[in-house]
C-alpha cells in the first residue's frame, strides 16, 4: 500500500536514515553521561554482545522462528477455514462471527498460563499462543475480501452457467486474496510478540526465555540483542508475505497505479 | 389510448426463431412497493439476425436480458430457446453485461477462455482458441496484458471476445459502449458490424441510442417507458456490409426520425 509503484528502494531510504540517526544518538548520549552497561547499554555494546553471544542466540532464535511460523502457518490455515465458514453460511455467520470478534477482547496474556498447565512446556503452548494473536486480521479481512467480490461478475459467471463451486474458484477467492494477505502482514508483524508471550509464560529455550534470563542478571546489553533479534524475525516474515503479495498478485500495482 | 402496433411481427424467410418471449412480465416486491418493470412483453428473435431494442433508460431493458440470460425469472409469461420453452436458461446463451466485467487478476486471454473454462473445456485448448481470435478483436499483442493496462475500447472487445468464444446460439449485449468516448464508440461499432459479417451469430442488443440501433441491426424494437412493453417493431432497410457511412442517406433519416416518434409517443402514453 505504501510502496511508491516504482520507487520501493527510495521508499526504504527515510526510515533507514532515521533510525541510524537514533542509533547516532543514543551511542552519543550513552557515552556522554556514562550510563551504566546494566541501565542502558549503548548500540555497540548491543552490538558486541551479539557478536559475543551468537551461537547462543542462533540457537534461541531458531526455537522462536520454530514457534512463530507454525503459529502463523496454522493461523492462515484456520483463519480462511472459519471466514470461508462465515462467508458461505448465514447461520456460521451468525453464531460464529461476533465469538470470532469477542475473542478478541480476552487477554491472551491471561490465557498463556493456562495453555501451559494443559499442555506442558514444550511447543504446543506457544504455537497456540501465536495462533490467537494471528487468527484475527487474518480471519476478519479475509471475510471481507470475500464479501467485497463484485456483484455483477458473480452474475456474469453464474449467466456462463456456473455452479457455486465455480463462482468461489473464479471470482470470490481471488478477490479476496489481496484481503488475505493484507491480514497477513498484520499478522505476520504480531506474531513474533505471540511467540515471546507463550515463552515468557514459561519455557526452556527461544528469544522470550533469554531475555527473562538476561534480565534478571541485569545482562541488559544481551536483553536489547535479543530485542533486535526478535524485531528482524518480525520483519523478515513481514517482508515475505509482501514478497508473496508480489509474486501472488502482479495485477495488483497496475490497478493501483491506474487509480492515482 | 396507447399505438399498438406490435403484433405484425416481421419474419425473416425460412429462419427458425432462437428466442420468442410470449407475454413476459416482471413485478419487483422493493421496499418502496411494487414495481411494475415489464408488462406483456412478447418478442422473437430469428436465426442469424441482429435485433436491437431501444428505449428509454429505466424502461426495463436490462430487466429484460437479465430474465432472458436467466439470472432472473419473469413473474408471468414464457421464454422459448430454439423453439422450446426454456426455465433454466443459465448457461445457454452468451450475456455481455453493461461494465465489461474483466476479472482484474486475469489476463486479457484468460479472461476471454472464461466462459470455456466453465464449459469445461481444457485450458489449453481454451487458450488455443482464443489465441486464433485475438487479431481479429484488434488483440493480437495483447494476449498477456492485464485489464488495468488497455484503454477502454480494448476492455470492451477483451469482453466482446469474452463473449463470443463460448459459441452459445443467442448473444445478449447489454449498452455494451455505452461507456465510451464518441469516437471510440464509433469506431467499435463499425468494427462490430464487421465482426457480425464474418460470424453471423444471432444478437439481442440494448441501447438506448436510436442512431446506434438503426446501424447496427437488422430489426429495431422500441420499448417503452416502465412498465417495458414493445411498442413498435421497424426492420431496417439498409443493405449490408454496412459503415458508418449509411447515418446520412435518407433511409437512415427517415427511420430514426420514425423510432424517435415512436419513443416520444411511449413516453407521452405513459406520462
Amino acid at each position: 500500500m505504501s510502496a511508491h509503484p516504482q520507487g520501493w528502494r527510495r521508499g526504504w531510504l527515510p526510515p533507514a536514515a532515521l533510525l541510524l540517526a537514533g542509533v547516532a544518538l543514543w551511542e552519543a548520549l550513552v557515552q556522554i553521561t556514562q550510563t551504566p552497561r546494566w541501565f542502558l547499554p549503548a548500540p555497540s555494546a548491543v552490538a558486541a554482545a551479539l557478536g559475543e553471544n551468537w551461537r547462543l542466540l542462533a540457537r534461541h532464535t531458531l526455537v522462536t522462528a520454530e514457534e512463530t511460523l507454525l503459529g502463523f502457518a496454522l493461523a492462515c490455515l484456520l483463519g480462511v477455514a472459519v471466514a470461508t465458514a462465515i462467508a458461505f453460511s448465514r447461520l456460521v455467520e451468525r453464531t460464529i462471527y461476533p465469538l470470532v470478534v469477542a475473542s478478541q477482547a480476552v487477554p491472551i496474556i491471561a490465557v498463556a498460563p493456562l495453555l501451559l498447565v494443559w499442555f506442558g512446556y514444550d511447543l504446543t503452548p506457544k504455537v497456540i499462543v501465536v495462533v490467537l494473536f494471528c487468527f484475527f486480521p487474518i480471519t476478519v479481512n479475509t471475510v471481507d475480501g470475500l464479501r467485497a467480490a463484485d456483484r455483477a461478475a458473480v452474475d456474469l459467471l453464474r449467466s456462463m452457467g456456473a455452479g457455486p463451486g465455480q463462482v468461489w474458484r473464479l471470482v470470490r477467492l481471488p478477490s479476496a486474496l489481496p484481503y488475505l494477505i493484507s491480514g497477513a502482514r498484520v499478522a505476520a508483524a504480531v506474531s513474533v510478540v505471540g511467540a515471546l508471550v507463550g515463552e515468557w509464560v514459561g519455557s526452556a529455550a527461544g528469544l522470550g526465555y533469554f531475555m527473562i534470563r538476561s534480565a534478571s542478571q541485569f545482562l541488559t546489553d544481551r536483553v536489547f540483542a535479543a530485542v533486535v533479534l526478535s524485531a528482524l524475525l518480525g520483519l523478515v516474515l513481514f517482508g515475505a508475505v509482501s514478497l508473496l503479495e508480489r509474486l501472488l498478485l502482479p495485477w495488483q500495482r497496475l490497478e493501483r497505479r491506474e487509480r492515482t | 389510448m396507447q399505438p399498438r402496433d406490435t403484433q405484425r411481427e416481421t419474419r425473416p424467410e425460412g429462419r427458425a426463431p432462437r428466442l420468442a418471449l410470449r407475454g413476459v412480465s416482471k413485478v419487483f416486491d422493493g421496499p418502496r412497493g411494487r414495481v411494475e418493470a415489464l408488462r406483456g412483453v412478447d418478442l422473437t428473435v430469428y436465426e442469424g439476425e441482429f435485433v436491437a431494442i431501444v428505449g428509454p433508460s429505466g424502461c426495463g431493458k436490462s430487466t429484460l436480458l437479465n430474465i432472458v440470460s436467466g439470472l432472473d425469472q419473469p413473474s408471468a409469461g414464457l421464454i422459448l430457446l430454439d423453439d422450446a420453452p426454456a426455465t433454466s436458461r443459465l448457461g445457454r446463451t452468451a450475456f455481455m453485461p453493461q461494465r465489461d466485467l474483466l476479472l482484474p487478476w486475469r489476463t486479457v486471454l484468460d479472461n476471454a477462455i472464461l466462459g470455456l473454462e466453465i464449459a469445461g473445456v481444457p485450458r489449453r485448448e481454451a487458450r488455443a482458441r482464443a489465441r486464433a481470435l485475438l487479431p481479429r478483436f484488434g488483440l493480437a499483442d495483447f494476449a498477456d496484458a492485464y485489464p488495468a493496462m488497455l484503454s477502454g475500447g480494448m476492455r470492451q472487445r477483451a469482453a466482446l471476445l469474452r463473449t463470443v468464444l463460448p459459441n452459445k446460439s443467442l448473444l445478449l449485449l447489454d449498452e455494451p459502449f455505452g461507456a465510451l468516448d464518441a469516437l471510440t464508440r464509433a469506431a467499435m461499432q463499425e468494427w462490430l458490424l464487421g465482426l457480425w459479417e464474418d460470424l453471423r451469430r444471432t444478437i439481442l442488443f440494448v441501447t438506448h441510442d436510436i442512431e446506434e440501433a438503426v446501424l447496427l441491426a437488422d430489426r429495431v424494437l422500441v420499448m417503452s417507458p416502465r412498465p417495458g412493453r414493445i411498442v413498435r417493431d421497424a426492420p431496417v432497410p439498409l443493405p449490408r456490409p454496412r459503415d458508418y457511412t449509411v447515418v446520412t442517406t435518407p433511409e437512415f433519416v427517415v427511420l430514426r426520425a420514425e423510432l424517435l416518434a415512436a419513443l416520444r409517443a411511449g413516453e407521452g402514453g405513459a406520462g
